[in-house]
Parts: C-alpha cells; sequence; structure tokens
C-alpha cells in the first residue's frame, strides 16, 4: 500500500536534486532552467498528495496556481538567458562572472 | 461580504492592474515614443492608488480592516502603511528614470508598465492573508524585478544581474513554496487563521520543517545573512534607477510579508522561529558591516548597506512584540528615504561623457567641485550609519528600545557594537569626499527630478526630520497594532 509518507519522499528526493542541480552544476545555464522546474514540480507533487490525503481541494488549486506561475518563469528565464547569450556569446555557467567581490 | 465591497478595499490593486494593463496596450501600439506619457500616466496612477490607500488607512471604520474575496486579501492598516511606502519607493524610481536611460536612447515604455506590475503584486503580498495570495503576489513582483534587473539589454552586466537574480530568485521561491506546502500539508490550511488555529496546540516536526523553509525564502527576498549571496552582484549590475527600486520597495514588501507570517500565523510559535531570527539579524549586521570594507564600488558598497540595515530590522522581528513591530516599522520608512537618497545621489555622478561613475576614485575630493551633492551625501551616510542628530539615529534607536523592553539587552549590545563596525565605511566617504585630491570628472547634473528627490530625502534624514517623528510613531502604532488583532 502506498501511503502518503511514499509522496513526501519522492517530493523531498526531486527538491534536494533540483537544488543540487543549481549549485553543483557547472555545465550551463539551461539545466538550471531545468532544475527550478523540478524544485516548482516536487511541490506540486507535495501539494497534490497532500490535497488527496487531507480530502481538500486548496492544495490541488495551489497547483494550479504553482503550475501556471511555473511557466511565466520559465518564459522569462529563457528571455534573459537569451540577451544574456547575445552579449556574452557562451552560457556556461562557469563564465557569469563578470561581477565579483 | 459583497463583491463590490470586495473591489472596494481592494481598490489600490484594482486600480494599478488596470491602470498596468491599459499602459501595456498604450506601449505596444505607440511605441518607444511614448515612454514620457506612459511614465507620467503611470506616476498618476500611484498618486491615486496612494491617495486611496491614505485614506482607507485614516478611515476610522476601516481600523481593524476587513477580510474580503472569501478571505484571502486583508485590507488593514498595517498593509495600507506598507503600501504608501511601495508606492512612494516606486513614484520616486519612476521620476528620476527618463533621464538616466536618455543619455543612451534607451528609455522604453515597458520600464513604467513593469515597475506598475511590481507594486501590483507587492501590494498584494502586503494584503495576504492567505499563501496561495502571498505566492501570487510575491511571483508578480519577482517577475517584474527579474525583467527590470536585465533592463539594460545591451550592457553585460545588467544582464548578467539579470540571470543572477533569476536564478537564486527562483530558488528562493521554490524553498518558499517547498515550505508553504509543509506547512499547508500538516495544517491542513492555507489561509492564515486556519494555520494559527491548528498550529495552537503545538508544533509537529513536519510543520517546523515548513516554517524553516517559509522563513529561509523569506529571507531570500530581504536579503538576509546566510542567504545574501546575491544582493552585491545584482545591485552593482542593474541600471541604478532599478538598483534603488530593489533597495526600497520590494525590500519593504519583503519585510512586510516576513512580519506578517512570522506574528500572524507562526505569531503563537514565537519560540519556534525567534532564534533563526536572531541569527539572521545579528549575522546580517556582521556580514554587511564587514563585507562593505574594502569595496571600491559604491552601488556594491550600498548593498552590504543594505544587508547591515536589514539586520537592524530583523531585531525588531528577533523581539517578537508590538513594539517591535512598530519600531521595525518605523525604521522602514527612514530606510526607504535614506535608499532612495543614496541612489538618486549615484545617479548624479556623472563624466562629461554621459558615463556614470560608480567607484570611490570618482568621488574623491567632489566637496571642492560639488558641493551640494557631496553634503547631500554626507547627511545620507551619517544618516545610514545612525548618527545623531540625523534621522537614521531615531530608527536605530527605536529598534534597540523595543530590544532593551522585551530583555533582550545582549541582542541590543552585540547590535549596537557591530553598528560601530558599519559606521568605518560611511564616514570613509566623508574621508573621500572631503580630505582626497580633487578627481573632478562628476560634472553637474541638470535633472530636475533628481535633485527634487535628493534634497527632499536630505530634508527628511536632517534633524528637521524629528518634526515628523510623532506622526510617524502614530502611524506605525496603528499599523502594527493592526497586525496584532489577532491575538
Amino acid at each position: 500500500m502506498i501511503g502518503i509518507e511514499h509522496y513526501l519522499v519522492v517530493s523531498a528526493i526531486l527538491f534536494v536534486l533540483g537544488v543540487l542541480g543549481i549549485f553543483l552544476n557547472r555545465k550551463n545555464v539551461i539545466i538550471i532552467l531545468m532544475a527550478i522546474e523540478l524544485i516548482l514540480l516536487a511541490v506540486n507533487i507535495q501539494l497534490v498528495a497532500f490535497s488527496a490525503f487531507l480530502n481538500d481541494l486548496v492544495g490541488q488549486i495551489f497547483a494550479m496556481f504553482v503550475l501556471t506561475v511555473a511557466a511565466a518563469e520559465a518564459a522569462i528565464g529563457l528571455a534573459i538567458l537569451v540577451i544574456y547569450y547575445r552579449g556574452r556569446g557562451t552560457i556556461a555557467v562557469d563564465d557569469v562572472n563578470q561581477m565579483k567581490g | 461580504m459583497g463583491y463590490l465591497n470586495s473591489f472596494y478595499l481592494s481598490g489600490p490593486e484594482v486600480e494599478l492592474s488596470v491602470a498596468g494593463l491599459i499602459l501595456l496596450i498604450v506601449a505596444a501600439f505607440a511605441g518607444q515614443k511614448s515612454a514620457k506619457t506612459v511614465t507620467a500616466l503611470a506616476v498618476l496612477a500611484l498618486l491615486g492608488a496612494a491617495a486611496f490607500t491614505v485614506n482607507l488607512f485614516t478611515n476610522s471604520a476601516f481600523e481593524l480592516g476587513g477580510d474580503v474575496w472569501s478571505g484571502l486579501y486583508r485590507m488593514d492598516a498595517f498593509g495600507s502603511f506598507a503600501k504608501i511606502l511601495i508606492y512612494i519607493a516606486t513614484i520616486g524610481c519612476l521620476i528620476v528614470a527618463p533621464k538616466f536611460f536618455d543619455a543612451k536612447g534607451a528609455y522604453r515604455p515597458e520600464y513604467p508598465v513593469l515597475m506598475l506590475f511590481g507594486a501590483v503584486g507587492m501590494g498584494l503580498m502586503v494584503s495576504a492573508i492567505d499563501l496561495m495570495t502571498l505566492y501570487i503576489g510575491l511571483e508578480l513582483s519577482s517577475l517584474s524585478s527579474y525583467v527590470l534587473a536585465s533592463y539594460s539589454r545591451n550592457d553585460g552586466r545588467s544582464a548578467e544581474a539579470g540571470l543572477k537574480y533569476f536564478v537564486l530568485g527562483a530558488l528562493a521561491s521554490g524553498i518558499l513554496l517547498y515550505g508553504m506546502s509543509l506547512v499547508y500539508g500538516f495544517t491542513g490550511s492555507t489561509s492564515y487563521l486556519g494555520i494559527r488555529a491548528a498550529l495552537g496546540d503545538g508544533l509537529s516536526t513536519g510543520a517546523l520543517f515548513g516554517v524553516v523553509f517559509v522563513l529561509a525564502g523569506l529571507a531570500f527576498k530581504i536579503a538576509a545573512v546566510p542567504f545574501h549571496m546575491w544582493t552585491p552582484d545584482v545591485y552593482e549590475g542593474a541600471p541604478t534607477p532599478v538598483t534603488a527600486f530593489f533597495a526600497t520597495a520590494p525590500k519593504v514588501a519583503a519585510v512586510a510579508i516576513t512580519m506578517r507570517i512570522a506574528l500572524d500565523p507562526f505569531g503563537g510559535n514565537a519560540a519556534a522561529w525567534q532564534q533563526i531570527i536572531i541569527f539572521a539579524a545579528l549575522a546580517s549586521i556582521v556580514v554587511g558591516a564587514l563585507g562593505a570594507i574594502g569595496q571600491q564600488n559604491l552601488k556594491r558598497l550600498l548593498a552590504y548597506s543594505s544587508i547591515n540595515n536589514i539586520g537592524f530590522i530583523l531585531i525588531g522581528l528577533a523581539v517578537a512584540t508590538a513594539a517591535g513591530a512598530g519600531a521595525m516599522l518605523t525604521y522602514l520608512a527612514i530606510y526607504v528615504v535614506m535608499s532612495l537618497g543614496s541612489f538618486v545621489a549615484l545617479m548624479m555622478l556623472k563624466d562629461s561623457g554621459g558615463n556614470q561613475l560608480e567607484t570611490f576614485g570618482d568621488i574623491s575630493g567632489l566637496s571642492s567641485t560639488r558641493p551640494v551633492l557631496a553634503w547631500c551625501l554626507l547627511a545620507i551616510m551619517f544618516s545610514l550609519a545612525g548618527i545623531p542628530p540625523l534621522l537614521g539615529f531615531y530608527g536605530k534607536f527605536v529598534i534597540f528600545q523595543a530590544a532593551v523592553e522585551a530583555d533582550m539587552v545582549i541582542l541590543a549590545a552585540v547590535g549596537i557594537a557591530a553598528s560601530v563596525i558599519g559606521a568605518f565605511y560611511y564616514i570613509k566617504f566623508v574621508k573621500v569626499m572631503f580630505f582626497d585630491e580633487p578627481a573632478d570628472v562628476v560634472v553637474a547634473d541638470q535633472s530636475k527630478a533628481r535633485w527634487i528627490v535628493l534634497a527632499l530625502s536630505a530634508l527628511i534624514i536632517s534633524p528637521l526630520g524629528y518634526l515628523l517623528t510623532p506622526g510617524l510613531d502614530w502611524v506605525t502604532e496603528r499599523a502594527a497594532s493592526a497586525l496584532f488583532f489577532v491575538v
């Protein structure tokens, strides 16, 4: 029998993977965008699992809002990435270092 | 509570969103030449929203506010106070912008429209009494901020600032959201009222994790240590009017929601989060003070200064009393004026080629070439350092008073000691501007809007500003008591 704990563990693992994806990734910024999506989807799994567990629709409504915002966030992230690439000619994470100190 | 009442009490947001949408269409059809008109209309819309909010704030029929939109939104004195500060800060950042971008021919009507949407989001989040409303408001303002940070499309640093802000801001939203979902799961409600009731009989481990995640996400948004690392880069890279905006309006909104979240839904479990806030407050004060030493770039230095100031504001939250909340709001109001003044002064540092100057080398000997500007900067820096008789001292005074009254003498003592370290780099401004060889690169500034904003903020933080303190005390007390009404 699959209970609420299993869903929470899956979502916690996905969340941690997403956070690690942002910090450990040295390749390129697209992977960071994917990691951000992963975090938001982990939250969605958790919200829906809680919603089903509590017999309360609010969690699912919240998940809908999160999906919408995630779409907007991805659009803006890619737009910023495009102007960044135009100026720099690269999207490697190690090159995002014009400002330091 | 009918629809009409809901529309009336959330009037500022309704008005600003309608204005934002209309101006967006105007901007899309009329193009770049409409930039000035759109800015003027946006300022008018913000003035209207501010006047409406003042009316709601002072109207005694709404002293304790009202919950509208089925308990998703609350109009109360606390939210109104934060909104008034947000609107004033946004207006300030709007009226100084056209001249700044015009130098490069880069002023486009998107700027005021994005600011308007940012203001809507911030107003929504300070009035939110449900995690969903809070999240939507927060994202609306954050998404506008990401775009604003990378507004100077052709400047590599601006794009990089936007990218960094986006990645770390999205991460912060993710952490906050994860905390919200835990809180929802372990309390069974997303409304502040329901959460407070469910947490009344103790905090389960899951809910405690939720509280910690929510506070960590909010600490990112207010740039408190240990989640401050994005601040210097974003402040340095973003165009200066946008930096001024980041240092004022979103900061007010983020601090206000942190207060509301900590004191309303989690207010019954203050012991659970006080330790975290005390740590964040002291760490922010120390890191802000030490990090600024050795910085050559003035915008970067002001970023550390904002981290330092957030530390002082958090001391007011750590004491978790109405007096502490009132002191936070007082400090916040004064801080907004000082920040706005300091960034506008930075905008006025230009060489004869119209390039922005942002390092200590450029302002050396400024007092002999541009005395008025140098004296204004001097007053603002001393005020930020909290040196009496300037108004910045009053902000620190009420914060420490609240801490001492709540028997947190050690916290206050460490804060005062660290503020002495902080004074070091503020005084460096004086040394460089008044005693170094004149570099004489700064040309006279012609923009009336900038002089007006700078003069107003210098006037308010001058000793004359103490005339305002009785009024300010009355207002912040009223706002803070609205926050504690539920207790």
